[in-house]
């Protein structure tokens, strides 16, 4: 391997978990028995989850431990889609679905659950932070004041998940008119165009004709 | 490192001073505001973005980019696709450079699998996704001029834009939309006589950044109404996320490519990251146009160490993703592309979060234009390069 010539500055190391570690207890000495849990993937990266409550306290902390770059801020929601994959015969009878709610990494406890990612710039490691968002009052302090990027990404997640922003400027919606009702990212929002016609692509995962044990086949 | 940073802080208490200037005059002479809609449809907007800007005479008050033209929710429509339908779709978010979007997606989905391309086939990856960079960034070199009122350039970029089309095309079969990334490999190995044809491109993409530089980047008009203009400091472009391009030109030594291992072949070869320190919209152009060339040479390289062996893994034909959530970003030629996927051990991804380059950048841009002059939003717009299906997604 060659080394990459002529940057001005130093190339910093591959960041290393003990680098991801240190960040941990780093962060734990600034929010205290806010931070829930957190798992580092060893050589891939670092997850931590939050209280809600300090979710304003956690920006600012990262902030000062150097982690200046705000790479995105959104959410996810952990309730099983009620639709599937939209791919239900209309006809037959209803699909029983698992619909238990399974949060990801570090774990959880409501169904929503805000994620924002930051960078530090020099070191190169980011971190994933997450934090639950309650059911009935889905509302958590807002980043914008602290990242002044935050302030689109939390109008976006305002109006996909319905979240709200305490302390955002203005949490106009980003993409679609101001009438329009309902969350589209919710899982419990139907996508519409699959309700009124089959989608042709489920093609693709079918065994192909004349084959035999398809599920196990390897790629020729 | 202070020299630098105080020249940047003295151009902008410069331009902080002449801006306070003529406010004040503003105000002495009682101009009443108005608002100017540039858009949905405008030629410097790559798409259909409408800028609201509230001006005070000749300045800028506020102005804010309004969304939404282009919205086409792939966030949601993942949802119910299969992860190899997935890349038909991220292939439309970043149009020009269609091929860079496919990479981080699949590379998310084959961390999770615990899947590692064939080295030929991270070859392969890069020169494409370097030549889509080049197809997409060479365009950008044009129209700049274009948007600054030179007819010339232009021409010049779809001229030659075309030969590396006519490459990513003869490689992958299509010209905007390769859909050629699968997981555990590529789809195709490279056609008879790619690598002779793509040296010879290569020169004359170099000789198409010559041109340029002497043509556009040489030209006083140019200078005159891009140098000092759009100044964006190194802490407020971090805050707001800016990405690729447009962050080097504000002296941050920061390039994905680099400063992360990934199973591609970009740290096998020997290329620089370029800088500058003015952060103006001069340094986003000219970043860019070193950039292109630079990307002609990383090509080159890898046609010359580029390993045989077979381009696709083994995996198997029906792919099903282990639970677990993984984040991958690529720089791409807009920025930062990241894509962070949820799986559920599903046929298909349960959540994928597009990080697109253009969003972010373009969030800066209520801060950016305040207190500019209207003909400076265009150039300020233009160099701070976004594409729409980008933004919107």
């Amino acid at each position: 391997m060659s080394p990459l010539s002529s940057t001005e500055t130093p190339i910093a190391e591959i960041p290393g978990d003990t680098l991801r570690e240190r960040i941990i207890d780093d962060l734990r000495s600034h929010i205290g028995a806010d931070l829930l849990d957190s798992l580092l993937k060893p050589g891939d990266d670092l997850w931590v989850r939050v209280n809600t409550s300090a979710w304003r306290q956690t920006g600012v902390a990262l902030r000062s431990m150097g982690f200046e770059y705000f790479c995105f801020l959104s959410a996810i929601d952990w309730m099983p889609s009620p639709f599937g994959k939209g791919e239900d015969d209309p006809t037959a009878p209803p699909v029983e679905r698992d619909d238990t709610v399974r949060q990801g990494y570090t774990g959880g406890s409501t169904r929503m659950q805000l994620l924002a990612r930051v960078v530090h710039p020099s070191l190169h490691v980011g971190v994933n932070i997450k934090c639950d968002v309650s059911d009935s009052e889905p509302v958590v302090e807002s980043w914008s004041p602290i990242f002044a990027g935050a302030n689109w990404h939390e109008r976006e997640t305002h109006e996909m998940f319905g979240i709200g922003f305490d302390g955002h400027p203005d949490l106009r919606n980003m993409y679609l008119p101001s009438e329009f009702e309902g969350h589209p990212l919710r899982k419990d929002f139907p996508l519409l165009a699959r309700m009124v016609k089959p989608w042709p692509g489920i093609i693709d995962v079918e065994p192909m004709p004349g084959g035999s044990d398809d599920e196990e086949g390897e790629a020729e | 490192m202070t020299s630098t940073e105080s020249l940047i802080d003295r151009k902008q208490l410069a331009y902080i001073a002449s801006q306070a200037a003529d406010a004040r005059l503003n105000v002495e002479l009682e101009t009443e505001g108005m608002t100017l809609n540039i858009g949905p449809q405008h030629p410097a907007t790559h798409g259909t973005l409408r800028i609201i800007a509230h001006l005070d005479g000749e300045q800028v008050v506020w102005a804010e980019p309004s969304c939404g033209y282009m919205h086409r929710g792939y966030e949601k429509l993942t949802e119910v696709r299969t992860y190899p339908q997935v890349t038909s779709l991220v292939n439309r978010i970043d149009w020009l450079g269609s091929f860079a979007n496919e990479v981080p997606f699949i590379l998310a989905a084959e961390k999770l699998m615990g899947v590692e391309a064939p080295p030929r086939a991270q070859w392969i990856r890069t020169i494409l996704f370097e030549l889509s960079r080049i197809a997409n960034v060479s365009l950008f070199l044009g129209d700049l001029g274009v948007q600054l009122g030179a007819v010339t350039p232009v021409f010049m970029a779809f001229r030659d834009r075309e030969h590396v089309l006519n490459l990513i095309e003869a490689a992958t079969g299509g010209r905007f939309h390769p859909n050629f990334d699968r997981i555990g490999g590529l789809k195709d190995d490279l056609p008879e006589g790619f690598i002779d044809e793509t040296r010879a491109v290569m020169k004359k993409l170099r000789n198409f950044c010559t041109e340029m530089e002497d043509l556009l980047f040489g030209n006083e008009i140019f200078q005159s109404r891009t140098r000092g203009i759009g100044v964006i400091p190194k802490d407020i472009a971090m805050q707001y996320g800016l990405s690729g391009a447009n962050l080097r030109a504000c002296g941050v030594d920061w390039d994905l490519r680099r400063d992360q291992s990934l199973p591609m072949a970009w740290d096998k070869v020997d290329w620089k990251v370029w800088t500058h320190p003015d952060g103006d919209s001069f340094a986003r152009c000219w970043i860019r146009l070193q950039e292109v060339r630079e990307s002609t040479l990383i090509v080159d390289q890898l046609l010359k160490s580029i390993p045989s062996g077979p381009v696709m893994a083994k995996v198997p034909r029906i792919i099903k993703v282990p639970e677990g959530e993984a984040w991958v970003s690529t720089e791409n030629p807009l920025g930062e592309m990241g894509y962070y996927v949820v799986s559920k051990g599903d046929l298909g991804p349960f959540r994928t979060k597009i990080r697109s380059a253009s969003f972010n950048n373009i969030s800066i841009v209520p801060w950016v234009l305040k207190g500019v002059y209207v003909p400076d939003i265009i150039t300020i717009l233009a160099s701070l390069y976004f594409i729409l299906g980008d933004i919107d997604r």
